[in-house]
């Protein structure tokens, strides 16, 4: 049988690298959207320029369900390459639409899906003479086609082609025949619509469409971030190059046509964080962009950044493993890496954002609170909320609000204070004031170094002075944990002795598993963590709960370590649950592994859970 | 070293400069370095030079790496803000200050480890950006915190203090400086300060990158017979292409000057400075022939020392940046937030 489904399936395009075929995707996932049906696509990318393998997945969801799903009920088969694997994954029921201008054996097919063949590549041979078109316009036709086939609103398509062209009226008329063009020899080859189809809804809202680069690049414009240095380096490079884009929008004095900003692309890591910390130190808000192999080279920097105290911010857009390769694929593997960055004792800040909405709220947060805590923070995304566009919420700004730009003395200051050191601590908190270089003649000088300095920055290399200072450290550690965002809870409908913790891109799969679990009668209770150090109500949840499930992208459980150390927790209590293979997590997978271990529990001790 | 400290109080009549210091507040800590070494002479060529400038200490960013050059900064301009930052990264750390606040005079303090071996890239590219500094590398061809290992520019045969013979060939900062980029190339000896006192004046006064190549022996690991950067070596083979006269731009030149023995150099602020040439025809702009020059009087095994080049024109990071002028770690939320209303316009592209 047919699949039947109105507003509830997945759409995945196999296409080849460098073939246009992105652009007509997207095209595709925003017309659903405009048709006020929430859409979340997926792009699965090789390291490669031309030629090689690419997979564009959308998730159609009334539901609102924006994580990814697994299965394929369409394939958009457009790869030769990857054809006896792309039909295979094809659930029973399933829609093959292929090109098919060149013959293909009956045995490359299967009896249990639909197929639908349209000779686009003829068709397009036909229409035009020029190479480029030919290719370009094959991808639009499918789009045409399936707009027929999923009984999808002809006039959104058109609209977004004219918006996408804008001013060049050729382009958008020509567009425009092609997608016409595929819609006819859809309908009149197919039975339209197919079964399963796209319903105008109104789910969408003023939600936004957007990738969490481009969010964290906004975010360090609104967050006042005036110096960017980089290294370019999938999968963060985006997100430096929507810093730069809106930037040369928004922060050109349109008097002078000077800059309210300096962006650097240096030499290697280490530079670009030298460079950040040379500007924190000097007063200035600023970051860079990078991935974990970045993260890697910049370690002795951060210790130093640790321990001189300099803010700094860092936007971690995490990846597979070293190399080439699983680097164009997702994962939540540099927790350890960036919590502990470095050599001696140190321990960073970490943020979690769920999405591009709060990689931008946390990306300007981010600033001021490396600013209040003289030191770096880590803005840990990933490759799948930072290279994927997500509909999420609206960014949001309030006018009123000012940068918190920590303990900094002015040369006023300096006058009327009694008694100033860089490191002594006088509200009790940990946190020391610091001058910017240059602000006053003949106070409030100071030689910056790493260790080996008294309260006053005097260099001295006896033990006391460190241990005080290093104490100090964990001190102004503790105070992190009351203004770093604090974790969201989502009570289970019932009272449970399970619970999840969870974090970053994992949660839109992780709500959709506890609706299915829940469905299925286990219950579960939810903690979001937003943020590194823990605050008390992290592990009170813990504490409140019998069994707690610590869902992550990576293959050690990187966040239940963290727990572990960080709050003492019997590792007894934390069940890893582990998705590594550089997909996103899916809810399928969260609520199989929840399952399967509940019953093996029940097995054990039948009474004990409900 | 010495553990004793200068008394504060000084003659009555000590000179003073424009901004009433004397040279004592241009002074930093006591130096922990060796008695003798190299490097002592530099950091009180730099505090003369600044003293002489009657520049505002404050106003003076010092930074450095890591190694007995880089703990220089501690012992002069104590009035200054410093950074002692890691091994070999003193220029990434430079160029994101300088980035921060333009108005501030910064001086990059290295050595050979630092910048000829694990900052050579950082050295190479903070060059190449034009960052707006003095880069002084105290040259002594050796490792010294770490007893005596050879550097990146120890010559090649030159020997060790063990009588072990280097094999690896040299790497020449000046000749790297030059076809990098740097505007303003200058090589002195520690040992002569009426040498080094001027060039650093120039090269602060020097819009652009100004790179000071400043052999500096180790009287601990390579003052020996065998050594090439040993005082005696180094006064043996010293070629000194110029002599430097720096002269404040509210000076007027009144002396007339033979062009073919004198050269007097404009620099961005007015000030000017006068070199007496030593060798016939050498222009100090010109680039490629300083170049030449300098291989193959290095042939010849002299060292060749003094202002080796200056741009005729020289520009900075902030002007190929295009950057505002004021300094940007002034500018808080008003004129960084693009404001709510714009967010709003933002979102609706994103619809």
């Amino acid at each position: 049988m047919p699949i039947e489904s109105i507003n509830d399936f997945v759409v995945r395009f196999a296409n080849v690298n460098g073939s246009g075929s992105a652009s007509a995707n997207q095209l595709f996932a925003k017309s659903v959207m405009r048709m006020g049906v929430p859409v979340a696509p997926r792009n699965i990318f090789p390291s490669n320029i031309q030629g090689l393998p690419t997979w564009y997945e959308v998730r159609i969801s009334e539901a609102g369900h924006r994580g990814a799903r697994g299965g394929t009920d369409m394939m958009v088969a457009m790869n030769p390459q990857t054809w006896d694997k792309d039909v295979a994954s094809i659930e029973p029921g399933g829609y093959l639409f292929y090109d098919s201008s060149r013959p293909i054996q009956d045995s490359k097919f299967r009896e249990d899906i639909v197929v639908l063949g349209l000779p686009l590549t003829n068709i397009c041979n036909r229409e035009f003479t020029d190479p480029r078109q030919r290719n370009l316009f094959k991808n639009v036709m499918y789009v045409g086609a399936l707009a027929a086939l999923l009984d999808m609103d002809m006039a959104e398509i058109e609209k977004l082609i004219a918006e996408q062209f804008r001013a060049k009226e050729k382009l958008i008329a020509s567009n425009h025949k092609v997608l016409r063009m595929g819609y006819d020899i859809a309908r009149e080859t197919f039975q339209c619509p197919l079964p399963m189809r796209v319903r105008r809804a109104d789910r969408v809202g003023d939600m936004i469409f957007v990738d969490g680069n481009t969010a964290g690049g906004l975010g360090a414009v609104y967050g006042g971030a005036t110096v960017c240095a980089w290294y370019p380096i999938t999968p963060s490079t985006s997100l430096a190059e929507a810093y730069e884009r809106y930037c040369a929008r928004l922060r050109v004095d349109p008097d002078t046509k000077k800059k309210k900003y300096a962006i650097v692309q240096a030499e290697d890591e280490l530079a670009s964080i030298g460079m950040v910390i040379g500007a924190g130190w000097n007063g200035s808000r600023a970051f860079t962009a990078t991935s974990g192999p970045g993260i890697s080279l910049m370690q002795e920097f951060l210790g130093l950044a640790y321990f001189a105290e300099i803010p700094a911010v860092l936007f971690d857009v995490q990846r597979g493993g070293p190399s080439t390769g699983m680097p164009t694929r997702t994962q939540q593997s540099d927790i350890l890496l960036a919590a502990y960055a470095s050599h001696g004792d140190t321990k960073h800040v970490l943020l979690f954002p769920e999405d591009p909405h709060e990689t931008f709220e946390m990306g300007a947060q981010a600033f001021d609170l490396a600013d209040r805590l003289q030191t770096p923070i880590f803005v840990m995304i990933d490759l799948d909320i930072g290279m994927n566009q997500h509909l999420c919420k609206p960014f949001k700004w309030d006018d009123t609000r000012a940068y918190d730009r920590g303990k900094v003395m002015s040369a006023a200051d300096l006058d009327a204070a009694k008694d100033w050191g860089r490191y002594l601590d006088v509200d009790g908190d940990g946190i020391p004031y610091r001058t910017y270089p240059g602000t006053h003649p003949t106070k409030g000088v100071y030689f910056t170094r790493g260790t080996s300095r008294d309260r006053y920055a005097r260099y001295t290399e006896e033990a006391a002075p460190y241990v005080d200072n290093m104490e100090r450290l964990l001190h102004k550690f503790e105070t992190a944990k009351t203004i770093v965002p604090q974790p969201v809870l989502t009570k289970a409908a019932k009272p449970t002795r399970l619970g999840v913790i969870y974090y970053g891109s994992t949660a839109p799969s992780m709500s959709e598993a506890a609706d299915k679990l829940a469905a299925e009668g286990t219950h579960v209770d939810l903690l979001r963590v937003r943020a590194f150090p823990f605050s008390s109500e992290v592990t009170d949840f813990i504490a409140a709960h019998e069994q707690v499930f610590v869902v992550e992208q990576n293959r050690d459980a990187q966040l239940r370590t963290l727990l572990m150390a960080e709050c003492s927790i019997d590792p007894a209590q934390l069940v890893p649950v582990l998705n590594f293979d550089g997909n996103p997590i899916t809810a399928r997978f969260i609520s199989k592994a929840i399952t399967d271990h509940v019953a093996r529990m029940q097995a054990r001790s039948p009474k004990v859970l409900s | 070293m010495s553990y004793l400290a200068k008394p504060k109080f000084h003659h009555p009549a000590i000179e003073t400069n424009d901004l009433g210091f004397t040279h004592r507040d241009y002074e930093g800590s006591i130096s922990t370095l060796c008695a003798g070494c190299g490097h002592d002479s530099i950091s009180s060529a730099v505090m003369r030079a600044c003293f002489e400038l009657s520049l505002p200490p404050h106003r003076i960013a010092k930074l450095s790496g890591i190694g007995c050059s880089s703990k220089t900064p501690t012992y002069f301009l104590g009035q200054s803000h410093g950074f002692n930052s890691v091994h070999g990264r003193m220029p990434s750390v430079l160029t994101g200050a300088n980035l921060a606040n333009r108005d501030l005079i910064y001086l990059g303090v290295s050595g050979d480890g630092d910048s000829a071996s694990i900052g050579f890239g950082q050295f190479a590219h903070s060059i190449r950006r034009g960052v707006n500094m003095v880069y002084i590398v105290e040259n002594n061809g050796v490792y010294g915190l770490t007893k005596g290992q050879f550097s990146a520019t120890s010559d090649q045969g030159s020997k060790s203090k063990r009588g072990v013979v280097n094999t690896d060939s040299a790497i020449d900062l000046v000749a790297t400086a030059l076809q990098l980029g740097a505007t303003f190339v200058a090589r002195s000896f520690s040992g002569d300060k009426t040498q080094l006192v001027p060039l650093i004046k120039a090269a602060i006064e020097h819009r652009g990158a100004a790179f000071i190549d400043c052999i500096s022996p180790c009287v601990a690991f390579n003052n020996h017979e065998g050594s090439t950067k040993s005082f005696d070596y180094v006064r043996d083979h010293n070629a000194a292409l110029n002599r430097l006269d720096f002269i404040t731009g509210r000076e007027p030149i009144t002396a007339e000057y033979d062009p073919g023995t004198t050269q007097v150099v404009r620099m961005h602020d007015g000030s000017m400075i006068r070199l007496a040439k030593l060798g016939a025809d050498y222009d100090v702009h010109d680039r490629i022939a300083a170049m030449n020059n300098l291989h193959t009087r290095q042939a010849d095994g002299e060292i060749v020392t003094g202002l080796i080049y200056m741009a005729d024109e020289s520009s900075d990071l902030h002007d190929h940046l295009g950057t505002i002028n004021q300094p940007l770690n002034e500018l808080n939320a008003p004129e960084l937030s693009p404001g709510a209303k714009t967010l709003e316009s933002i979102n609706a592209a994103l619809r």
